[in-house]
C-alpha cells in the first residue's frame, strides 16, 4: 500500500502477496513470521495485499495468494473464490488447506449434532436457554470440511502442520524468481 | 552363490536362484520404493509402489523373478511420477492426518511420499469413518489409516500361526477384518508380542499408551530419507514397525 493509503504503487510494481486463514489456526501465518529477519528482505521485494497482517478488507489483483486452512463454512468459500479470482498463483499452505487437516476429523460426525452438543442440550457450564447461534450474520458451517483444491484450482501445495519457516521461504523465493517450488528432505513434511 | 546379475539403474546387482528383483536389490543395499513387501513375508503385489520397468515393460519388482542380464529402471522421474500418483490415491482413500498420528516420522507411507516429493493430494478425499477398535488391552486399530498392504495378514498367518487378520469386502469397500466371533481385536488371539503387532507400515495397528515417545528430529525418517535406510533383513528386528 502507498503512503497515501491507496493501492497505486505502480512506480516500482513490486509483486503483490495476499494471505488468508480460512478454517486455519493461524499457525501457518506464525510459521511464516518465523522467517524472522528475512521479513525485512521480503518487505523490500513485495507489497502485501489483503492479509491478517494488513488492514485491507478485500483481495486486490495479486501475484501470489497464500491460503491457510480448509473450508468449514460459507464465508470460507466466498473468500477462497475471491482469492482465486485475484491471485495469479494460489498456494495451499499447510495440512488443513491441503487435505482438510485435523478439523476434518469432524467429517465422521453430523454437523448439527456437533453444534447441539456444544451450544445446546443443557451442556454443563452453559446458561439456561442457550441454543445454537442462528443470526444470519454468522456463516453457516458446511456439512463437511474440505481441502481448498476441491473448490478452486490450486497451483502449489506447501505441506506441513505448519510448514517450516525455511519451507515457506523456499516456496516464496522460488515463486518470486518465477520457478516452481521444490522441497527436498527436511523441508517436506506433513506433521 | 550368485546366480548372475541384472542391471538396476545401470548398476550390477547380484541375485540368487528364486530371488525377486526387489529382494535382490534391497539385499544389495539399493532402495526400491515399496509398502507391502517385507523380507520375512511372502509376496503380495498389493501396493504397486515397487513398479519398475524391466527390459522396457512395467513390472512389480516384488513379484518379478530376477534373471541374468535384465535391464531394470527404478528411480527415473517418470516411474517416480507414477509412484507419486499411487501414493496420492492411498492418501485420499484414508484419513491420513499426520499432524496427530503417533506413527508420524516412523511411517513408511509418509516417508515414501516424502521421497517421491508428494506435496498435495490433488484428488477428492474419501473421508472414511470406520470406528476405532480399542477392545484389546494393549493394542488398538485405526482402520481409517489402513492401506490394505496385508503385511499383518501375512505376518499373523505365516509367522505367528494365528490368522488374526483378513481382508474382506470388495472394491473401495475392502477393509481389514479381525478373525474373532465378535470381529473385535480384544476377542481374537492377538498379542502385542506377535510379529503382526509390529509389522504395520502405517499407523493402523498401534500399541496403547505409548505414542509420541520419540522426540521430533530423532524419529526414524527424520534422520535420513527412506532411500538411505534399506531395511536389515532376515532377523525381523529392523522391519517397518517399532
Amino acid at each position: 500500500m502507498g503512503a497515501d493509503g491507496t493501492r497505486a504503487d505502480t512506480a516500482r510494481a513490486k509483486p503483490r502477496i495476499a494471505t488468508v486463514s480460512l478454517a486455519g489456526c493461524f499457525g501457518c501465518h506464525m510459521s511464516f513470521l518465523d522467517i524472522d529477519e528475512r521479513l525485512f528482505e521480503l518487505a523490500e521485494l513485495v507489497t502485501f495485499d489483503r492479509s491478517p497482517l494488513t488492514d485491507l478488507k478485500h483481495c486486490g489483483d495479486c501475484d501470489i495468494g497464500l491460503v491457510e486452512g480448509g473450508l468449514c463454512n460459507a464465508e470460507n468459500v466466498h473468500v477462497l473464490r475471491e482469492f482465486r479470482a485475484r491471485c495469479k498463483v494460489l498456494v495451499a499452505v499447510g495440512a488443513c488447506a491441503i487435505n482438510g487437516g485435523l478439523p476434518a476429523q469432524r467429517n465422521a460426525l453430523d454437523v448439527g449434532r456437533i453444534l447441539l452438543d456444544v451450544y445446546d442440550r443443557g451442556r454443563p457450564g452453559l446458561a439456561a436457554g442457550s441454543t445454537v447461534p442462528n443470526d444470519p450474520e454468522l456463516p453457516l458451517p458446511l456439512a463437511r470440511v474440505h481441502p481448498i483444491h476441491e473448490v478452486v484450482h490450486v497451483d502449489h501445495f506447501l505441506p506441513g502442520c505448519p510448514p517450516s519457516a525455511d519451507a515457506i521461504w523456499a516456496c516464496i523465493t522460488a515463486l518470486l524468481a518465477g520457478r516452481a517450488p521444490t522441497l527436498g528432505h527436511g523441508l517436506i513434511h506433513y506433521d | 552363490m550368485s546366480a548372475g546379475t541384472f542391471k538396476l539403474d545401470g548398476v550390477d546387482v547380484p541375485f540368487d536362484d528364486g530371488d525377486t528383483l526387489l529382494a535382490a536389490a534391497q539385499r544389495a543395499g539399493h532402495h526400491v520404493p515399496h509398502l507391502c513387501w517385507h523380507p520375512r513375508l511372502g509376496q503380495s503385489g498389493a501396493c504397486r509402489v515397487c513398479t519398475v520397468r524391466v527390459d522396457g515393460r512395467w513390472a512389480a519388482a516384488c513379484t518379478t523373478r530376477a534373471a541374468a542380464g535384465q535391464v531394470v529402471e527404478n528411480r527415473t522421474p517418470a516411474i517416480d511420477g507414477q509412484r507419486r500418483l499411487l501414493l496420492q490415491l492411498l492418501f485420499v482413500e484414508g484419513n491420513h492426518f499426520c499432524p496427530s498420528c503417533e506413527k508420524s516420522g516412523d511411517c513408511l507411507l509418509q516417508a515414501t511420499a516424502y521421497e517421491m516429493g508428494m506435496t498435495g493430494p490433488q484428488f477428492e478425499e474419501f473421508y472414511q469413518h470406520r470406528p476405532v477398535d480399542a477392545s484389546h488391552p494393549t493394542m488398538w486399530l485405526d482402520l481409517n489409516r489402513c492401506i490394505l498392504c496385508k503385511l499383518c495378514v501375512r505376518a499373523s498367518t505365516e509367522v505367528d500361526g494365528k490368522a488374526v487378520f483378513a481382508i474382506g469386502g470388495h472394491g473401495v469397500g475392502a477393509h481389514l477384518l479381525v478373525n474373532s466371533p465378535s470381529g473385535r481385536l480384544g476377542d481374537s488371539a492377538f498379542a502385542d508380542s506377535d510379529f503382526a503387532a509390529t509389522v504395520c507400515p502405517v499407523g493402523a495397528i498401534l500399541p496403547k499408551r505409548r505414542g509420541f515417545a520419540v522426540p521430533i528430529g530423532q524419529r526414524r525418517f527424520d534422520c535420513a530419507p527412506v532411500s538411505a535406510q534399506v531395511e536389515p533383513q532376515g532377523d525381523g528386528e529392523g522391519g517397518h514397525g517399532r
